[in-house]
């Protein structure tokens, strides 16, 4: 590996300095003021994000295929485990993608803190979780990539298990332990495919990818099932992939809007990448044998989301249920061992972080206004708070998968690759697993339709009618509501219309959605070439006898 | 021979101060009987420093002395105190420590 | 351009011109979406509410797709100027010339023109988005941005004072955007896109009053119809480019199965049909889709339900444009549909026999439809048949033509019945409860109607005749007696709703709000625009059972009432609140009048040759077939090779026209050379037909269209066809008269008392139980059971399992902690603290708090001590 660019320092500061943020917020503010903590965690993840633009404008895209910025320290020498890390066109938009929905988090956390309260602690979490994620997407070592990875778990523990909902005692219990029982078995793997592929390499042993790429396949194919069967085990409850998404929909419901925008938004992906970093080229026989079995899971997801999705009566558990099927496809195009179906994936992760991430911050704010997610009693969104329910029909229009928004550019690519997967799978089975995809995106079409026809369109129920601020400025204009306003107002509080800080932390979503809809090859240019040598590292470890 | 009546002597004051920490009980008595048994112990280390020829039996006395004088301090202050708070200096009737 | 420069000078002969309208096409869909931006922005505070952001940039792509147009016709015609000389080049590569000299006439391949730029790259392949102009899409721009912008002006009166005014232009101007894009697709991946973006603005638009739920409930309806027949479109758009993947690498490489030219070119080069069966499920599949988005049986259903939009939307999108799109998703890669139904020989195809169904399936339906705009709608469905029947059998150029003058006649009828509606009939589309003798109050709407009328029915010398009875005349021509037959009486039909329709709106006695009668909930309505659906829930989603509708408008208007009494505009429509039936005003009549007009005489831009039995005039008047339908003429391909086209894509050329130069990729990579020309009816000696589509063309040769055959007219069909029409009118003239003027006793009530009548009234009624099917059964059965099946699984067997693992683990760690760890572990913890415990209570009595007991003790242990000593030294 070369060092492409001498400013390798930019991903440890991207990555360390929400730390020694969170380190400020936790020692030097006081616990009964409100607004310093803030102001400083909107500081720190502002700065980090300005090294992430400083680092998307370093980057060499003409060379997104290598690893830059590549730092290769000592870390723990006595097992081999060094500090590792680099950025590719694969990681590159995760890693940027983190940095701005965490700081856009916090600017929407600004006006809308969970009941909770403590703002020192969620903000310091906040950071926390920032630098497990950021970390997670740079790691090139195994031991390292763990340890972010973990990383992650506890600080969305806390948010669940302390700002969450009514049972999220129960939620961020389940949550963690799910998640603990797949890194269990993943941190077997691990250690298992260090130990073989050091005897592969001669008793050369080291934790960092580029040896693991080399050597994983090598190990004997029997033996590469095994380990990549742990690995599934540890990525897909992370994902999640039908059976292990059964935390997905009580982590949502349960957690605060924050934590489960960045939950959709970002920790699903450290699942996807990890099956696309380490599982698929370092175990490619492995990948092979698994690849039907993922499939299959992942078809089976994307159907049984979808009618999971039907069946909801509370819109924060619809979407959630979505998240099942949409990293459905996701999986699929992962599983079709393709250049074509993996720049899909990579591409409906960051399509699918940015459409649920905007679909959870509506449903947040619907039930900031509300106090309720449940779909019968929401109706006439559109006459009480016409913007907000412009934004979800649009959220809800790119999660469908529409041409021309972001999240087609996941789907559409997806299912076309089933249609012809890597050369060792079996063809008749990932077309029939096309069909069925296809189909998905019908009920998709379903149960979101559905979902906007219930909550936006038509009059708003008896329960809340009149309470809007829309609706009482056109009463005042008819002038014979005097009596009803002031009704109206000493009885509940107003729902408002989308605010300041809801629009400065959602325009960016919005936009991003619409660029990344209209004109793809923003990202499939960093992508793909990454995505090429990826595959070829694949296809070169398939073919090894 | 010289040293066995001073042995003897010993012997019988360590006696006597035994039966009067056991017997008596009046505080200041059984103090006053621990400083018999104390300088029944010094006679003896004195006594076997003669006999051997040996200055550090008196030595030890010596510290004997000292502590038994700050033991009496500390013991009649207490039996002072506890006089004063009780009207009563009688052994019998101070059993707090019992278990 | 360099490349294409020297590809020109090899080709020497084939210097077409180009121009910058045909260059600059995408410029055609682009200005309309930048309108949409703009509307949406600050539509609202523009005096017009953003009409007029709509109006310019429809009226921009006008001028930019008649330009485009015109540049086109330069283009063929300078193409055939050099023809002759191509003719004599060609012939010293002695390739197919024979046939070129026998027709007498060299007609070159035209390329299309395309511009593109690098829209998105996987494994390696750059796919690009742009314009790509030929015949066909030149034709159908122009017609979408002609329609869209006079049905922009009728809407600034129409839906003048609708509480969502902004919104209404915003999506239609989109609409237009996403039409345009798609026509002009030079790859499957575009024409998803505007495809798509078509059914949003047709949910949006269908459900523009969504505060109504039948409105929502269409609107979805729609949508999802579409969406189910998109499922086709993804899977045939991915079987067909992996399907030709290999061939087209090979053979045209830069392109990819994704663009046009490569998978037509790929269809009829015999590759296609050694691939096997791929290229027929591809078919299959593509055709799905057109069957959802243009309405064709059975998924037609969502269609009638789309008139629950305004009237400018039924117009402009469920009748005259957007609905065609399946049809010109068939026209545009018409190779491929070509082979796999193998239509070259006359294989029954799936597309001929659903276009079939369609047309009696539907024009029966129009039949019991008492709401004018369903009449219509079912008639777009219907005539949508007769354009897929004619592809299916080989007549495209008659099923393309269909579409350019339907789009005219039946858009003009739909204004008609917006017209009817805004000042006739006080907002209802009820013919039975509100019309009636209006064409005294509405000359110049009943003239426009009468005109668009004849020209549905294929009147002469209407537009309609021109291109549904080629269509016709063609099918029969092509070999499929049977179903010429069923277009034929499909004619009948058409001839018999229309007058039906046309009598019981214009003529006999006014009713209701026609004759000025206002029902009680009229005022709810009169200070608000709105358009009353007749059927609402009642009808439409509900078995009918019984004979007569009555009961449940008064449902229905109540039904509405509800809605619209709490806030009104009171500035709006003060000129008809308490009035009779008069006519509309200028910004309706005039798109009208001009649409009618364009009924009488668009069927002259391609008349039959009708006199050509007698050598008087000949081919040119076909200008659609001289223009459009591309030729079906092999094409030499020469790779240049070494040119990729990746090297210097980038952002930095924004705009640049030299992005072109990567993007045509047939004259940057490939020299094409006209290679002589088949008269398109040739036919080889022994009666076999030859040529592109029929045989494979020679190696380093391909095609792009087959070489399909028209049919020649002749008098005997079209006095039988006009007969056909003119009973129909007959017929149902008759029948009207008796059944709605004089009330004759034999008919009325003939539901009631014969049963066949009242089952097949029912049938009809019911809409052939489809709707039930779909919503009763399917759609109910996923939404409730499966679905709640599915939660249920999750909650009780995956949760289930997950919290059962849970439990058991928690009682198993109970049991543990009970048993060995309270037990044992602890155990031993508690019994050495128990034992110190106990060993203190027995020593208790020993501290007695006694001074002398303790002196005693520590005295008595002494000389224990010492005893013990004395023995041991003793010893």
């Amino acid at each position: 590996m070369n060092n492409l660019t001498d400013s390798n320092w930019v991903l440890s500061l991207g990555t360390f300095l929400p730390l020694l943020g969170a380190v400020v917020i936790m020692f030097f503010t006081s616990k009964d003021d409100d607004q310093t903590p803030k102001v400083i965690g909107i500081v720190t993840a502002a700065a980090t994000l300005a090294v992430g633009v400083y680092t998307l404008i370093q980057f060499d895209y003409d060379q997104a295929d290598r690893l830059q910025f590549f730092v290769d320290a000592e870390w723990i020498e006595v097992i081999s485990s060094g500090y590792t890390i680099g950025l590719d066109g694969i990681s590159l938009p995760l890693y940027f993608l983190s940095m701005v929905v965490t700081l856009l988090v916090m600017i929407y956390t600004w006006d809308n803190m969970p009941d909770a309260g403590n703002p020192k602690a969620f903000y310091s979490l906040m950071l926390i979780l920032q630098t497990g994620m950021a970390g997670s997407f740079i790691a090139q070592d195994l031991i390292l990539f763990f340890v972010f990875f973990e990383v992650v778990l506890l600080p969305m523990y806390f948010m669940i298990g302390v700002w969450g909902g009514e049972q999220r005692k129960y939620a961020s219990l389940k949550f963690f332990l799910y998640t603990m029982f797949g890194s269990a078995f993943m941190l077997v793997a691990f250690l298992a495919l260090f130990f073989q592929a050091g005897d592969a390499a001669g008793g050369v042993e080291s934790f960092g990818f580029a040896h693991l790429y080399e050597f994983g396949a090598l190990i004997d194919r029997d033996v590469q099932v095994w380990i990549f069967a742990g690995m599934f085990l540890g990525f897909a409850v992370k994902v999640p992939m039908f059976p292990f998404h059964t935390w997905l929909p009580d982590a949502h419901t349960q957690a605060p809007t924050q934590g489960s925008v960045i939950l959709a938004a970002i920790l699903l992906k450290l699942g996807t990448y990890g099956f696309v970093r380490i599982a698929l080229p370092m175990l490619p026989k492995g990948a092979e044998a698994w690849a039907p079995v993922i499939g299959i899971l992942a078809v089976i997801g994307i159907i049984y989301g979808a009618l999971g999705c039907l069946a909801q009566t509370d819109m924060k558990r619809l979407i959630a249920f979505s998240s099942v099927a949409h990293m459905g496809y996701v999986m699929l195009g992962i599983s079709t061992l393709t250049e074509f179906g993996i720049n899909a994936a990579l591409y409906g992760m960051v399509a699918h972080g940015l459409i649920t991430g905007m679909l959870f911050f509506v449903a947040g704010s619907v039930k900031h206004r509300y106090h309720t997610l449940e779909i019968k009693r929401l109706s006439g969104m559109l006459l009480q708070m016409p913007k907000m329910g412009w934004i979800l029909g649009f959220a809800a229009m790119a999660s469908l998968g529409l041409p021309g928004l972001a999240g087609f550019w996941g789907e559409f690519p997806a299912i076309l690759s089933a249609y012809n997967p890597n050369e060792a799978l079996s063809e008749e089975l990932f077309r029939v697993l096309m069909v069925v995809a296809a189909v998905g995106t019908v009920l998709a079409a379903a149960y979101l339709l559905w979902l906007y026809q219930r909550t936006a369109f038509g009059e708003p129920g008896d329960e809340f009618k009149g309470q809007s601020e829309v609706e009482q400025g056109k009463h005042e204009g008819l002038a014979h509501s005097l009596s009803s306003a002031a009704n109206d107002h000493g009885d509940h509080e107003v729902i408002k219309d989308v605010q300041r800080t809801e629009w400065i932390a959602w325009t960016p979503f919005l936009i991003a959605i619409v660029v990344f809809g209209v004109y793809p090859q923003l990202m499939f240019q960093v992508l793909d070439p990454a995505v090429t040598a990826l595959v070829e590292t694949i296809n070169a470890g398939i073919k090894l006898p | 021979m010289l040293a066995a009546n001073f042995l003897l002597l010993a012997a019988v004051l360590f006696c006597i101060g035994v039966f009067g920490v056991i017997a008596r009980r009046n505080a200041v008595m059984v103090l006053m009987s621990i400083e018999l048994v104390l300088n029944s112990v010094n006679l003896n280390l004195i006594a076997f420093a003669l006999m051997n020829d040996d200055v550090d039996g008196q030595v030890f006395a010596l510290f004997v002395i000292g502590i038994a004088a700050a033991e009496v301090g500390v013991g009649l202050a207490m039996v002072l105190l506890i006089y004063r708070n009780r009207r009563s200096i009688s052994l019998d009737e101070l059993s707090e420590l019992k278990g | 351009m360099l490349a294409a420069e020297v590809s020109n000078e090899v080709q020497g002969a084939l210097e077409l011109t180009s121009g910058f309208f045909l260059e600059n096409l995408w410029l055609a869909a682009l200005i309309p979406a930048i309108g949409f931006a703009l509307i949406l922005f600050f539509g609202k505070k523009m005096p017009n509410g953003g009409s007029e952001f709509g109006l310019a940039s429809m009226a921009a792509s006008l001028v930019v797709t008649s330009g485009a147009a015109w540049q086109w016709l330069a283009r063929v015609d300078s193409g055939k100027e050099k023809g002759e000389e191509a003719f004599g080049l060609l012939q010293t590569f002695g390739r197919s010339v024979p046939r070129a000299a026998e027709g007498g006439e060299v007609k070159p391949y035209i390329e299309p023109v395309i511009t593109e730029w690098v829209w998105w790259q996987n494994s390696g392949l750059e796919f690009g988005i742009g314009s790509f102009a030929d015949g066909l899409s030149v034709l159908l721009l122009w017609l979408v941005a002609f329609i869209s912008l006079l049905v922009q002006i009728f809407s600034l009166d129409y839906v003048r004072g609708d509480r969502r005014y902004t919104q209404f232009f915003a999506a239609l101007t989109l609409f237009s955007s996403g039409m345009l894009v798609m026509v002009m697709a030079g790859n499957m991946v575009q024409l998803i896109l505007g495809w798509e973006i078509m059914g949003l603005c047709s949910f949006m638009l269908i459900g523009h009053w969504w505060e109504d739920k039948y409105n929502s409930h269409s609107a979805l309806k729609a949508f999802f119809t579409v969406r189910v027949g998109d499922i086709g479109l993804l899977v045939g758009t991915a079987v067909i480019y992996f399907a030709s993947a290999d061939w087209i690498a090979e053979n045209l490489p830069g392109q990819s199965g994704f663009d046009i030219t490569a998978i037509q070119a790929w269809a009829l080069s015999g590759d296609s049909s050694a691939s096997g069966a791929a290229i027929i499920v591809g078919a299959s599949a593509l055709f799905i889709a057109c069957i959802g988005k243009s309405g064709q049986f059975p998924l037609h259903t969502w269609l009638p339900d789309a008139m629950a939009g305004p009237t400018p939307v039924s117009s402009l999108l469920h009748s005259s444009t957007m609905v065609v799109a399946g049809v010109f998703l068939v026209s545009r890669i018409y190779p491929v549909f070509w082979e796999a139904f193998n239509i070259a020989n006359g294989g029954l195809s799936f597309i001929a026999v659903i276009g079939a169904i369609t047309i009696v399936a539907a024009a029966l339906l129009a039949f019991v439809q008492d709401d004018i705009k369903k009449v219509l709608a079912y008639s777009t469905v219907s005539q949508l048949g007769y354009m897929m029947l004619g592809l299916g059998t080989g007549a495209w150029l008659p099923a393309v033509f269909h579409v350019f003058t339907h789009a005219f006649f039946k858009c003009c009828l739909f204004l008609c019945a917006g017209s009817i509606s805004h000042s006739g009939s006080h907002h209802s589309f009820d013919m039975k409860k509100d019309m009636g003798g209006l064409r005294k109050h509405m000359p110049v709407t009943f003239g426009a109607w009468i005109v668009s009328s004849l020209a549905l029915t294929g009147m002469i010398p209407f537009a309609g005749f021109w291109s549904k009875d080629e269509i016709v005349d063609n099918v029969g021509n092509n070999g499929y007696t049977f179903l010429m037959w069923v277009g034929l009486f499909g004619a009948l039909l058409t001839a018999m709703y229309m007058t039906r329709a046309t009598y019981l709106t214009f003529f006999g006695e006014p009713r209701g709000a026609a004759a000025g009668i206002h029902h009680d909930d009229d005022h709810g309505f009169a200070t608000e625009f709105h358009e009353t659906i007749l059927h609402a829930e009642d009808i439409d989603r509900e078995l009918v059972t019984a004979g007569a509708p009555a009961k449940s408008l008064s449902a229905a208007a109540a039904h509405s009432e509800d809605h619209h009494d709490d806030d009104g505009h009171d500035d709006h429509h003060g000129d008809h609140g308490d009035h009779g039936p008069h006519e509309s005003g200028k910004l309706i009549t005039v798109p009208i009048v001009i649409l009618a007009f364009l009924a009488l005489t668009s069927g002259f831009a391609n008349p039959t040759p009708l006199v050509h039995p007698f050598g008087v005039a000949g081919e040119s008047v076909e200008r659609i077939k001289t223009y459009v339908e591309p030729r079906a003429v092999p094409v030499d391909i020469e790779v240049v090779g070494g040119v990729s086209h990746a090297d210097d894509h980038g952002d930095d050329h924004g705009d640049d026209h030299s992005e072109e130069a990567l993007a045509p990729a047939s004259v940057d990579q490939l020299s094409l050379v006209g290679n002589g020309v088949l008269a398109a009816d040739a036919e080889g000696e022994d009666g076999k037909k030859e040529g592109c589509g029929f045989t494979t063309p020679a190696e380093g040769s391909v095609c792009f269209f087959p070489a399909v055959s028209h049919a020649v007219p002749t008098y005997g069909k079209i006095a039988l066809a006009l007969i056909i029409v003119l009973v129909g009118y007959a017929l149902a003239g008759a029948f009207c008269v008796a059944y709605y003027g004089r009330k004759d006793e034999r008919l009325v009530g003939l539901t009631e008392r014969n049963a066949v009548a009242r089952g097949g009234y029912l049938f009809l009624k019911n809409k052939y139980y489809l709707d039930i099917l779909y919503e009763r059964f399917i759609v109910r059965f996923v939404a409730h059971p499966l679905s709640k099946a599915a939660y249920w699984v999750n909650q009780n067997v995956l949760d289930g399992t997950v919290n059962k693992v849970g439990e058991t683990s928690k009682n198993t760690g109970t049991w543990i902690y009970n048993n060995i760890d309270q037990k044992v572990v602890d155990g031993a913890v508690n019994g050495s603290g128990t034992v110190a415990s106990e060993t203190g209570h027995g020593l208790q009595s020993t501290q007695s708090g006694k001074v002398n007991q303790y002196g005693a003790l520590i005295f008595g242990a002494a000389a224990v001590g010492a005893i013990v000593l004395v023995i041991l030294n003793v010893n």
